[in-house]
């Protein structure tokens, strides 16, 4: 097990794509602390800004207000981080296996264009959850990203495959461009849900406002939100009886692409 | 000074085939001898050639930078830091500026030729050449579609289409005619495109083919040291190598220069049908010894596709689904922009890879084939020295051929074709032939009088690691690049043509201009203190 706690809180953002347990399992304390991050545009050493403890181990646990410090987990593939505390931009992007814990609220491109994996936040995160860079046309591509709070704008957009579980709030064009994957959102939905998306599903159990492109097909109770549910309650995750038993109306979209999207909203 | 010696030279211009010979440099220049005291580069075990010319490529101007703004997931896959000496760049497909320059040089490349440039957009072409260190480089400018010229050919005012073109290459500081999809780009601003040589350009009562033959004759009369460089119509058709071989009859007799012809020398009537035309097309060149052309061989992989054919963009974005730039230059051209994806085992992907090898190794004569991807069309530049293992190794040839979707080996000739390049073959096909074709006499060459850019590669047996790794890069005499290590920055040259011109001619067209352009006539031409270093190649009439 290997613990940074961060020293000081700092208003420039420090990139630590080194902060990953790819790199970290096989180092020695010396290494660690030597290996380097981004301050603006200098340099600056892990064992500059944290206190390390520990060494070669794939579980690293951070302390501390990290809202500056960016890109941890940045295409990791194995082990586990866990942090306690604020996390800023891109925590786990390009990630390809392995899990992130966060007690705490993480900042926009958490999990961006993900390839495996497992992320979960307690606390609120940003914009583009499971998202996109821009000008990618496949987004995240595999992994489940839980978190408990609200999240933003673009929460799985463009995503290929995967499963995403908002259980708070989210902000506009959720699912845009869905390729495939699945969306759960337990709370409210901002506008323009699911636009431009060619397949995949997003199931919300508030009442939302969709695009006139998409078109309703029936209320039914898809058999599938069982095999989803029993996972989240394994994760923990209260689900009410009533969104067991449905009914759920469903709507196909965006008919001006594909059309082969389903957005499922919880009808009673 | 310096002088090199012990080195195995290929210098086709001159005749020189692996002799070893010593090369002397003085002042930037290729010298008889040079004194004792000269500080002498031992090349044992390396070839020496002349300095790469790259005769078409993309790097600069509207839509290369349009490109680079469409893809911003381009730039994250290849970063290049910064160093001591080098600037930072990114960019696969589509490198930003500086790294063009760097990269281009790592191959041994000195001379590059942006290949299509609107008018309208020359200074900015040209400012950006002048950040794209290392190398010389020129523009064409894109003709085939110009209001003017079109006004003039459907007046029938042959004289004024001349001046005219002489006025705007002195505007814009290009360096030769561009033709581009001639007519089909004016009909695409109707939602259009032109099928033949003889369809009507909409509201100019002209046709492709009357724009060609007047280009190329006044390609002719104003003597431009480089034939008329054309992108024929119909690219990318099913078909289109009758579009192709039409339009080198119509210009029999004239100095053409028939770019990107592996995307011109398709068979069959529909996308199921496509075939391999090469054979036709490399044995009407192998008679007619007027024209030249360069390949663009497609590398498999992700790429940026972008020209000035608007309608094709179109329908490649059609057909690829993928996302679309699409922008109309007033008056003058057009331009499209799509990314894509050439896969081994799609079948239309594979027999372009085939048809482009074909093109190379069937057309008897190197000195009317040059190597040329079409940078980004085609693939990124960066794969020349891929292309040439390809063309120097039949071995390694027939294993891609296999690896490829399975109608090669069934639909084309290529396993059957036996040819390796030579060491010489490739000296021409690389440098001294484009050379030739762009008339910069003092270039391509290793002879007396001839700029010192010269490149000494290893000799190994695997010519793609050959071509990667040159050990040393020299740009007028001045050692740039060794080991792979660039040792200076370098500001290349901008070479454009200077024509006599029409004074009297200028009052003509300024009344239109003022009327129709969104820049101010006094503001158009490109003036010299634009250029960081130029070189203008004055032609007389």
């Amino acid at each position: 097990m290997i613990l940074l706690k961060l020293k000081e809180k700092y208003d420039i953002p420090i990139e630590a794509e080194v902060i990953s347990p790819d790199i970290f399992f096989d180092k020695t304390h010396t290494e660690l602390c030597g290996l380097p991050l981004y301050y603006g545009n200098k340099e600056k050493k892990l064992g500059e800004v944290f206190e390390v403890e520990g060494e070669k181990s794939d579980q690293i646990y951070l302390e501390g207000d990290l809202s500056k410090i960016k890109k941890i987990g940045f295409g990791m593939s194995r082990g586990k981080i866990s942090i306690k505390g604020n996390v800023g931009l891109h925590l786990g992007a390009f990630m390809k296996g392995g899990e992130i814990f966060v007690e705490g609220d993480v900042d926009s491109w958490v999990g961006a264009e993900m390839t495996g994996g497992f992320i979960r936040i307690k606390g609120n995160a940003g914009n583009r959850v499971g998202g996109i860079y821009r000008g990618t046309t496949v987004g995240m591509n595999r992994g489940t990203i839980i978190v408990e709070g609200n999240a933003g704008y673009e929460v799985g957009s463009f995503m290929r495959r995967g499963l995403i579980v908002i259980l708070g709030n989210v902000g506009d064009f959720t699912g845009s461009y869905m390729i495939a994957g699945t969306i759960f959102v337990f709370g409210t939905l901002g506008a323009r849900t699911g636009a431009g998306m060619r397949r995949g599903t997003i199931v919300t159990f508030n009442p939302v406002s969709l695009l006139p492109t998409f078109k309703y097909d029936t209320t039914y109770t898809p058999d599938f939100l069982r095999v989803y549910f029993h996972f989240l309650k394994k994760q923990g995750i209260s689900i009410k009886e009533e969104y067991l038993k449905g009914p759920y109306r469903r709507y196909h979209g965006d008919i001006s692409e594909l059309g082969k999207g389903e957005i499922l909203e919880f009808a009673a | 000074m310096l002088k090199i010696i012990n080195g195995e030279v290929y210098d086709p211009l001159n005749g020189i085939n692996g002799g070893i010979k010593e090369i002397c440099i003085r002042d930037g220049k290729i010298v008889d001898e040079v004194p004792n005291t000269a500080k002498i580069i031992d090349a044992s075990n390396l070839v020496v050639m002349p300095g790469g010319i790259d005769i078409h490529s993309h790097i600069s101007g509207l839509k290369v930078n349009a490109g680079r703004g469409l893809r911003p997931e381009d730039h994250r896959r290849m970063v290049i830091p910064k160093t001591r000496i080098t600037r930072s760049g990114t960019g696969y497909t589509i490198p930003s500026t500086f790294a063009t320059g760097y990269l281009y040089t790592k191959l041994g490349y000195t001379t590059v030729m942006e290949a299509a440039v609107p008018p309208i957009g020359a200074r900015h072409t040209h400012e950006e050449l002048n950040d794209t260190p290392m190398i010389d480089k020129g523009c064409y400018i894109v003709l085939g579609n110009n209001e003017f010229i079109l006004r003039y050919l459907q007046k029938g005012e042959y004289e004024k289409a001349r001046d005219y073109t002489a006025w705007l290459l002195n505007a814009t500081k290009g360096y030769a005619i561009k033709i581009v999809n001639p007519g089909g780009v004016e009909n695409w601003k109707y939602g259009q495109d032109v099928s033949g040589l003889d369809d009507k350009v909409n509201h100019f009562d002209v046709t492709p083919r009357q724009i060609l033959t007047a280009l190329a004759q006044i390609n002719q009369d104003l003597h431009l040291p480089h034939g008329v460089h054309i992108h024929c119509n119909n690219l990318g058709v099913p078909g289109n190598y009758r579009t192709t071989l039409e339009t080198l009859h119509a210009l029999e007799g004239k100095r053409v220069h028939l770019t990107h012809v592996q995307f011109h020398s398709y068979g069959g009537e529909n996308w199921s049908g496509f075939a391999s035309k090469a054979p036709e097309i490399a044995e009407y060149l192998n008679q007619h010894p007027h024209a030249t052309i360069d390949v663009g061989q497609i590398i498999f992989g992700d790429t940026t596709t972008m020209t000035a054919d608007g309608p094709w963009q179109y329908r490649l974005h059609k057909i690829s689904e993928k996302k679309w730039y699409n922008s109309d230059v007033e008056l003058e051209s057009g331009c499209g922009i799509v990314p894509y994806v050439y896969k081994e085992k799609n079948f239309v992907n594979a027999i372009q890879w085939a048809i482009g090898l074909e093109l190379f190794l069937l057309i008897k004569n190197p000195w009317q084939v040059f190597m040329s991807t079409d940078h980004p069309n085609g693939g990124p530049f960066i794969f020349y020295p891929y292309i040439i293992r390809l063309l120097m190794d039949k071995n390694f040839r027939d294993e891609m051929t296999k690896r490829v979707h399975k109608r090669v080996l069934k639909d084309t000739v290529l396993p059957h074709i036996t040819r390796e390049y030579s060491l010489y073959e490739i000296a021409i096909i690389t440098r001294a032939g484009p050379a030739k074709a762009l008339g910069l006499t003092h270039k391509g060459h290793l002879g007396v009088g001839a700029d010192a850019d010269i490149v000494l590669y290893p000799k190994l047996e695997n010519k793609e690691e050959m071509f990667e790794r040159p050990v040393y890069v020299l740009k007028e005499g001045e050692v740039i690049l060794q080991e792979g290590q660039i040792l200076k920055d370098w500001t290349g040259k901008t070479i454009f043509v200077e024509l006599p011109e029409n004074k009297a001619f200028q009052n003509e067209i300024r009344d239109d201009f003022e009327k129709y352009y969104t820049v101010e006539f006094s503001n158009y031409p490109t003036g010299l203190e634009t250029f960081a270093r130029y070189e203008s190649v004055k032609v007389s009439i």
